[in-house]
């Protein structure tokens, strides 16, 4: 059991599908509240906490590192809130003024102190999922690939935010005013939301990289979007995908010979066509059914008149 | 100075980061009031794999290839992204992400490709990624110079056309404009200013170098026309100036420089710019509330004093807040520092109570011209 849990492989696949399913459960509430373009934010603004981290503690894994980099995605979602409240700047030109500045001073800290540290700046970019397996763990007796552990952590506190708050968090993302209204605090649920955000992206960060991590938050919630109207169901469809697309882009990766994290990412592009296609009510096909059954009711409607 | 004046290198680098800040600082400003800053990030990380094509087809590391395969992967994201917005149920943040997270995977599972296939040339195609000013040679200016000189020129000889889209669209459709032809001209624009980049400040980045020198100018300027020759200047000053320290800096990447330099000066237009800046206006701010509001609040108390007749009168804070329609504790508080005011219990279910001292009293009396009539108590 141990061997094949650090076999390359089934260590590459899990975290993968690990780093898949915490950021799919997240991004479905980003999705369907309109603010997917902040994980976008978060994920860059992490190499500035990432940097301090190493400065500060010379920390880079391990709850520490986590911690503290998840810190600087919740300072840039703060900073970019702050922008907006001047009135001086529009929130999309906000996003875009905070988040380069932030992985900007990150990757010029490293290129000056930490140049023979592996942590350059295209590994953040791109993750080196083909070395977890690498850098192992022992936990009672059992030998485990780091990044395993550290997104199963993650994965767990991810669900267990969403089960616990599971009713706040849909009222907040439908209904902000009601939620307001009755007491469920919905920008203090919403900072919660994306310091779990920042803490997944910190944790997948050395697999995926930071922009590949989007498409996980983004792509398997959007495809699920096009599938349902029910929010369980949109969760559950979500995770169903990215964790899917794991094992099809590491095999898929396997064959070409190119990177496993990018064709893990093209993967969940494979879904969303295919959600976007054959979904049952906002498919393509769907719509163009039903677009062709309203055009023809008239003349039915017409002829027996 | 002079030395650095006639290095051939520097040289190279100062003509092509100012012409790409002039470019991005026009192209940005329009971006930025159609509140479309972030498709400049899905246009800019959607190159990637159009770099990687131009090199695969040609074989070559040569500028202008990669650039024209970047501005053909940068258009089809914006035409995914459009098709997803106008087609499904998405929004158009959702069709940002699919599209900037989608396109820049493709272009890493290129890139590896290219890598895998071992091409001597390969080497020094991620410097795509942060850019590498020290890279540029003289040869690269021209394709360079050519696309900025293009789309430049497009902005000033549709200069009134586009002014409106910006605007008033709505009003644009009504006359008869082209909306449509004049949308996809400026998703165009801004695909080509990043390709301008691609070399100097990298996928990444590009994003930065069009919304930070327009943010910026927005600041100081209030018509278009000064938002879009300020907007240049600050995007040329950024990018000489990030150029050339990375330039003279070996290990450091050219892209997050040139960001940080525009980044400070947006950052600095917002606190300090002279009408739209925050401390200009938190200094007229306290100024108007330090004058003005607390003589009329000191005014309020008074009058309310006479008419029950009696300097001793107590009045109640709600009444004030309700007479100013705003929150006055702060300037009945300041007015209590300047001993003009003294907070007096009432009953502890009414809230706090004011009363004029002896040198409120006749201030207000003075201020109100008449300043025998100074109430008895």
């Amino acid at each position: 059991m141990t061997d094949l849990l650090i076999s390359p492989a089934v260590a590459i696949v899990l975290t993968g599908m690990l780093v898949g399913a915490a950021g799919a459960l997240l991004g479905v509430f980003l999705v369907l509240r309109g603010n997917s373009m902040l994980s976008d934010a978060i994920s860059h603004a992490i190499l500035f906490g990432i940097a301090i981290a190493w400065l500060l503690t010379g920390a880079t894994s391990g709850p520490v590192q986590i911690f503290g980099a998840a810190l600087s995605g919740v300072l840039a979602v703060f900073l970019i809130e702050s922008v907006v409240r001047t009135r001086r700047v529009r929130q999309d030109a906000a996003i875009g003024l905070v988040f380069p500045a932030l992985f900007s001073l990150g990757v010029v800290l490293l290129n000056v102190f930490a140049r023979d540290v592996h942590l350059d700046e295209h590994t953040v970019l791109l993750g080196e999922i083909g070395f977890v397996w690498l850098d192992q763990l022992t936990i009672a007796g059992w030998v485990l690939p780091r990044s395993v552990v550290t997104l199963a952590v993650i994965l767990a506190m991810d669900a267990l935010f969403i089960t616990l708050f599971y009713k706040a968090l849909k009222l907040a993302t439908f209904d902000p005013e009601l939620a307001r209204t009755l007491g469920f605090m919905p920008t203090l649920l919403f900072y919660g939301l994306l310091s779990l955000v920042s803490g997944t992206a910190v944790a997948a960060f050395d697999a995926v990289g930071v922009v590949l991590f989007i498409c996980f938050v983004i792509v398997p919630p959007a495809a699920a979007y096009l599938m349902t109207d029910r929010l369980g169901v949109m969760l559950f469809l979500a995770v169903a995908m990215a964790t899917a697309s794991a094992p099809l882009g590491y095999i898929s990766a396997m064959a070409l010979n190119v990177s496993i994290a990018g064709m893990m990412a093209l993967a969940t592009g494979g879904f969303l066509i295919l959600a976007l296609t054959f979904g049952p009510r906002h498919g393509l096909l769907a719509r163009r059914a039903r677009r062709r059954r309203l055009t023809d009711q008239p003349t039915e409607g017409t002829s027996s008149a | 100075m002079i030395p650095l004046l006639s290095d051939p290198t520097l040289q190279t680098v100062a003509i092509g980061t100012a012409l790409l800040g002039v470019m991005s600082g026009v192209l940005g400003s329009f971006a930025v009031l159609r509140r479309e800053s972030l498709l400049g990030d899905t246009l800019s990380h959607a190159a990637l794999p159009g770099v990687c094509l131009g090199f695969m087809l040609t074989g070559a590391r040569s500028l202008t290839a990669l650039m024209a395969g970047a501005l053909v992967t940068a258009m089809l994201a914006a035409f995914a992204m459009v098709l997803l917005v106008r087609y499904t149920r998405l929004k158009t943040d959702a069709a940002l992400g699919i599209a900037l997270g989608l396109f820049f995977a493709l272009g890493v599972v290129l890139l590896t490709h290219i890598q895998a296939t071992g091409n001597a040339a390969q080497a020094g195609l991620d410097a795509f990624l942060f850019g590498q000013a020290a890279a540029l040679s003289r040869a690269d200016l021209l394709p360079m110079g050519s696309v900025g000189l293009v789309a430049v020129g497009l902005v000033v000889l549709l200069w009134k056309p586009l002014k409106l889209l910006t605007f008033d669209p709505e009003y644009a459709a009504a006359i008869g404009l082209p909306v449509r032809a004049l949308e996809l001209l400026i998703t165009l624009l801004v695909a080509l200013t990043v390709v301008v980049g691609l070399q100097l400040v990298g996928v990444v980045l590009m994003t930065a170098m069009v919304i930070a020198p327009a943010a910026a100018a927005r600041q100081w300027c209030a018509s278009l026309h000064g938002m879009v020759i300020v907007a240049a200047l600050f995007g040329a000053a950024s990018g000489v100036l990030g150029g050339g320290l990375s330039a003279l800096t070996p290990g450091l990447s050219t892209g997050p420089v040139i960001v940080l330099v525009a980044s400070v000066l947006a950052l600095g237009s917002l606190f300090f710019a002279p009408r739209r800046g925050l401390v200009p206006a938190w200094w007229r701010q306290g100024h108007r509330l330090s004058r003005t509001s607390s003589d009329r609040v000191l005014e309020t108390v008074y009058q309310l004093a006479c008419e029950h007749g009696s300097g001793r009168y107590r009045v109640e804070e709600g009444a004030v807040d309700a007479y100013h329609g705003m929150t006055t504790a702060a300037i009945l508080t300041s007015l209590s520092d300047r001993g003009l005011l003294e907070a007096v219990e009432h009953m502890p279910d009414e809230g706090r109570h004011w009363r004029l001292t002896n040198a409120g009293m006749s201030y207000a009396a003075t201020r109100a011209g008449r300043p025998d009539e100074v109430l008895g108590t």
